[in-house]
């Protein structure tokens, strides 16, 4: 069942085309990894799908509805680096942040959404760090408390920017691991990622993307040497050969 | 109410309500935008004089929010065709002021509205200018702004706390969440154009950025928890408006200008003695660890 159809998507930074004639669908409980080179547009058809950045043209549906008559039902972890970690707060509260679409205006959270937050961090095997400033934590522990955050969201379907970066290898499995188990309960997951070597381990569908989708399909099928060559280019060494 | 205590009440009015804009300026990395606004202000007065030809509480307001809200529409305009944020900043505020300059002196004669009053304040005269109001009696105009202003600003804060700390710390996902990012920009610029056009009479354009960047800059030294940074803020300025006013008594001298100087003071003693950010942290505990 397709959760997400994306038609004829483009979108530009400046002047500049940095996405164009994008067109895919996504089912339901697949794992998916957008791999390409930099500057492929990776993080945009992310942002332009959640429309935090305007499209030039193209439609994206949701569960067969619009993104407005959806948010509740979909979980967004920006790049790590993408906020200010020297902002005054702690973990426990950034993890709560996921659930003030939720909890709505003119309200404060409740001690139920705390433990519901609680049980988040705890998940991610940070509870010991709830009260710890985010800037005392490591780049680790930090995308732990965001995948946290996106954890307390419990939607259906997640997109995540670059999870895996400059995380530490026990961070690295342990989100790996926590998104394993979104797959086997139904949810859906899209992850920017960068690192080819995993790929083939870690996602069970691949969107090949440089600009325009090159492939896209399950990974045993799509992720080729041809096809990962023609959309990085000649300059590539396949790292199989080595 | 005796004049020192008017001023008194005045200046703190002054140093709560920027110390609490100025905490989310601060995190929002807008600091430069606090400047911006300070300064297009005057030509938001200017302009609302000339065209009801009054000086009034309620026109500058609408005044000043009008400008506020050009300049910050304005500098996102030129940013999102290109132009670098600051660039955008400063072209868009010294040529919005300068409109402002040139109306007082063509257009304005012979009014209570200068470029030095708009530039420094004068706090000294505002117990004077009074209102007279059912039960509490007269009241300085300037001081009564300030009130309504503050609870406006505070009302604001607390009713918004927990949208204004999403957009401000992640605005990739309050926009996720449905939370509308672009229309609490706005809000907030408004806040910060309010405060500043209040504020205005009494420490004028160039100390209200002391007032409103440097507490909540010495604020963020002392906490790592955003509603403690709120509370420090606000009491440090209104610590340094009070300490300001006595200093400017002792030594004869302007009274904004101490005012100001004395946020830097307060900051410069954060700077150095802050638990965790603070240069003597350094050298006091080389033993406890942090882990």
């Amino acid at each position: 069942m397709s959760v997400l159809a994306v038609r004829d998507l483009s979108a530009s930074y400046h002047k500049n085309k940095v996405l164009y004639d994008v067109d895919f669908e996504i089912n339901q409980g697949s794992l998916t990894g957008i791999v390409g080179p930099n500057g492929a547009g990776k993080s945009t058809l992310l942002k332009v799908m959640l429309d935090l950045h305007p499209k030039l043209s193209g439609s994206v549906v949701f569960f067969g509805k619009n993104l407005s008559q959806t948010k509740t039902r979909i979980g967004y972890v920006p790049q790590r680096g993408s906020v200010d970690w020297d902002f005054p707060t702690n973990a426990l509260d950034v993890v709560l942040m996921g659930l003030y679409g939720k909890i709505g205006w003119f309200k404060w959270p409740s001690k139920k959404d705390k433990a519901l937050a609680m049980a988040s961090l705890e998940k991610m095997g940070m509870a010991d760090y709830a009260n710890r400033q985010i800037s005392q934590l490591s780049g680790g522990q930090q995308q732990r408390v965001f995948l946290a955050r996106a954890l307390v969201q419990d939607a259906d379907l997640y997109f995540m920017d670059e999870p895996l970066v400059g995380v530490d290898a026990a961070t690295e499995s342990a989100i790996m691991e926590t998104l394993k188990q979104l797959k086997e309960n139904g949810k859906t997951v899209m992850v920017v990622h960068h690192d080819l070597l995993t790929v083939e381990e870690y996602f069970d569908h691949v969107m090949l993307l440089n600009k325009t989708i090159v492939k896209h399909g399950r990974t045993d099928e799509t992720f080729t040497k041809e096809n990962v060559q023609a959309t990085y280019g000649g300059a590539l060494r396949w790292m199989k050969e080595a | 109410m005796t004049y020192t205590a008017w001023i008194l009440l005045t200046a703190s009015l002054v140093g709560l309500s920027c110390g609490i804009i100025g905490v989310f300026l601060i995190l929002r990395r807008m600091a430069m935008m606090a400047d911006a606004i300070s300064h297009t202000v005057l030509l938001g007065i200017v302009t609302a004089y000339l065209i009801t030809r009054e000086l009034s509480g309620v026109h500058m307001l609408v005044g000043a929010i009008i400008a506020g809200l050009l300049t910050a529409v304005l500098v996102q305009w030129f940013h999102s065709r290109g132009v670098q944020q600051d660039a955008s900043i400063g072209v868009v505020f010294t040529t919005l002021f300068a409109i402002g300059v040139i109306l007082i002196a063509t257009q304005v004669g012979n009014v209570h509205l200068d470029v030095q009053h708009a530039l420094m304040g004068e706090i000294t005269f505002l117990p004077w200018n009074t209102i007279h109001l059912p039960v509490i009696g007269d009241i300085p105009k300037a001081t009564l702004m300030l009130i309504v202003v503050f609870l406006v600003v505070l009302a604001f804060i607390i009713a918004f706390y927990k949208e204004w700390k999403i957009t401000t710390f992640d605005a990739g996902l309050a926009a996720s969440l449905g939370i509308p990012v672009v229309l609490m920009h706005y809000v907030f610029m408004t806040l910060v154009s309010i405060t500043t056009v209040a504020s205005f009479d009494a420490v004028g354009a160039i100390m209200v950025v002391a007032m409103l960047i440097t507490p909540a800059a010495a604020a963020y030294l002392w906490t790592d928890r955003l509603s403690v940074m709120l509370v420090l803020s606000g009491a440090f300025g209104v610590i340094s408006a009070i300490g300001g006013y006595y200093l400017a008594v002792w030594i004869d001298t302007s009274i904004s200008g101490s005012m100001a100087f004395s946020t830097g003071i307060l900051f410069l003693v954060s700077f150095i003695f802050s638990p965790n950010h603070g240069l003597m942290s350094r050298v006091v505990k080389p033993y406890t660890t942090t882990e």
